[in-house]
């Protein structure tokens, strides 16, 4: 690959007690770069995630982040996770402004705004979370993970409490941001489909202790029509990997 | 529109249909056994107003109102920071939970005795009462507020790198708040039953010490009901104050949903 490597991760491993959840995983994440990550429930997915945003320490094995090994998670890569982490207590342009220091509170409350339209939530920067629904809240959470310009974002399952129609039109709102917008996005998910839209490169784990099993290229340009015949290939191919 | 009124009708007139049949209830007895003791509802309506007529009643109002204040303003100052404390650091759960565990189910009744040993038998003592009952229950709430603060929130704000002091600005302190309401109103209920029972045994003012005088200085029973009623209304609106609370905007997220 050309491009510089963001993320690199050299054989981690992680056990819980007696458990050995994640088994040697070893994958880079080239700079600006979708790489989608999807496996069978209960693999270890989210564990893989959590240990590389730095939420959690492997047992072996090392992260490097620009060449460096990141000292626990930071602003520079924001994870947003399938029940979602939108304060409460706070209104939507104040979840915003959370993250942003530095800068005087007019220019917060400007960016804060910008991106509360960039997600089309525009009008609602004074309400409470509890006042918006599941979609609502979704591109808040994105918004507010944006705001603070993280050069990578660390999905996991970020649309699967959403219904199905939210979710796909979840899936086009982020592509349309991501082509706004270059971030380096590493995205675990059970769902094949939103994988092969979203996603430039594809790692299919195994069953617990997770491993990487076969990664798979995708060389369609966006938007991506997921009745080609080439995506369909695609899909068929990830799902028999998967074990269906 | 209709559903609403439908509603409000619903909320009041049972309750009060309930309460006239009591007095009503309470009414035909009194008559029919004719006794010289117990009042009518009519006496006690009388006996309050003469009460309240000279100035009486609202002194005593007044004065348990104050040491309730008090009592509990002090709770509240030890309550909050000390629980915010126990549930953040746990060492210092470990090492003060236990005792604190162990005062709890004293009841404030049991601390009359060395209340009154100690602070004598002015305002001091129930004020001391009142604390020693409504501090614990709040700083319980608070406690287990802060332990079960949901860890998505706090991994969240340790993603945006966030100062320990906003963490415990916007973060902490926000996400106990509906757990600290709950403590004050339970601190209230308590507070408000301590100083009656405090003001029984010493004192010579107050909604509690009415009731012994009114009883000692000539059965007058039409002035212990009256003061019980009062009693049950005054704690009432202390509750409906605390709950006031609960629209909080901050707040709101706890209770719906």
């Amino acid at each position: 690959m050309s491009v510089k490597k963001k993320i690199v991760v050299d054989g981690i491993t992680k056990q819980f007690g007696d458990l050995a959840v994640v088994g040697g995983v070893s994958l880079d994440v080239g700079d600006g770069e979708f790489v989608a990550i999807v496996g069978p429930s209960g693999c270890g997915k989210s564990t893989l995630l959590s240990i590389i945003a730095g939420f959690e320490r492997p047992d072996q094995g090392t992260i490097r982040i620009d060449g460096v090994k990141p000292n626990g998670p930071s602003k520079n890569g924001i994870l947003i996770s399938q029940n979602g982490s939108v304060f409460p207590w706070l209104t939507v342009q104040e979840n915003l402004m959370f993250g942003l220091n530095g800068a005087s509170h007019g220019v917060k409350v400007e960016l804060a705004d910008r991106y509360i339209a960039m997600v089309g939530l525009a009008g609602f920067e004074a309400a409470y979370p509890y006042e918006l629904s599941g979609g609502m809240l979704k591109r808040v959470e994105l918004a507010r993970a944006l705001v603070v310009k993280p050069e990578i974002l660390y999905m996991d399952e970020p649309f699967s409490a959403l219904d199905a129609l939210m979710s796909l039109r979840m899936q086009v709102e982020l592509r349309r941001i991501l082509d706004e917008e270059r971030h380096t996005v590493l995205l675990i998910t059970h769902d094949v489909e939103e994988a092969i839209y979203l996603a430039d490169r594809i790692l299919v784990l195994s069953p617990r202790p997770t491993t990487i099993q076969t990664t798979f290229h995708v060389d369609m340009p966006h938007p991506r029509k997921l009745s080609s015949p080439e995506a369909q290939g695609l899909r068929e191919a990830i799902l028999k990997k998967l074990g269906l | 529109m209709v559903r609403e009124t439908d509603n409000t009708l619903i909320r009041v007139v049972p309750p009060v249909l309930v309460i006239a049949l009591l007095i009503a209830i309470w009414w035909m007895i009194v008559a029919s056994s004719e006794s010289p003791i117990f009042p009518t509802p009519w006496q006690v309506v009388t006996g309050a107003w003469d009460l309240a007529q000279d100035g009486t009643l609202w002194a005593h109002i007044q004065a348990s109102l104050f040491r309730v204040g008090i009592g509990f303003a002090l709770a509240f100052l030890v309550a909050v920071p000390l629980g915010l404390w126990m549930g953040w650091v746990s060492g210092a759960f470990y090492t003060l939970n236990p005792l604190f565990q162990m005062l709890r189910p004293i009841s404030p009744i049991a601390w009359i005795p060395v209340a009154i040993l100690w602070f004598g038998v002015g305002n001091k003592s129930p004020i001391f009462l009142i604390f020693i009952s409504s501090v614990f229950p709040m700083m319980v709430q608070t406690t287990v507020g802060v332990r079960t603060i949901d860890r998505r929130y706090l991994r969240a704000a340790a993603n945006f790198g966030v100062s320990r002091s906003v963490l415990f600005r916007r973060v902490v302190i926000p996400a106990v708040l509906p757990e600290i309401i709950v403590g004050m109103r339970i601190g209230i209920g308590i507070a408000w039953l301590v100083v009656v029972a405090a003001e029984m045994v010493a004192l010579n003012s107050g909604l509690g010490y009415l009731i012994m005088d009114s009883r000692n200085a000539g059965n007058r029973y039409d002035l212990v009901i009256a003061s019980m009623i009062i009693i049950g209304v005054i704690g009432l609106l202390l509750d409906g104050a605390t709950r006031l609370l609960e629209r909080l905007k901050t707040v709101k997220w706890r209770y719906v949903r």
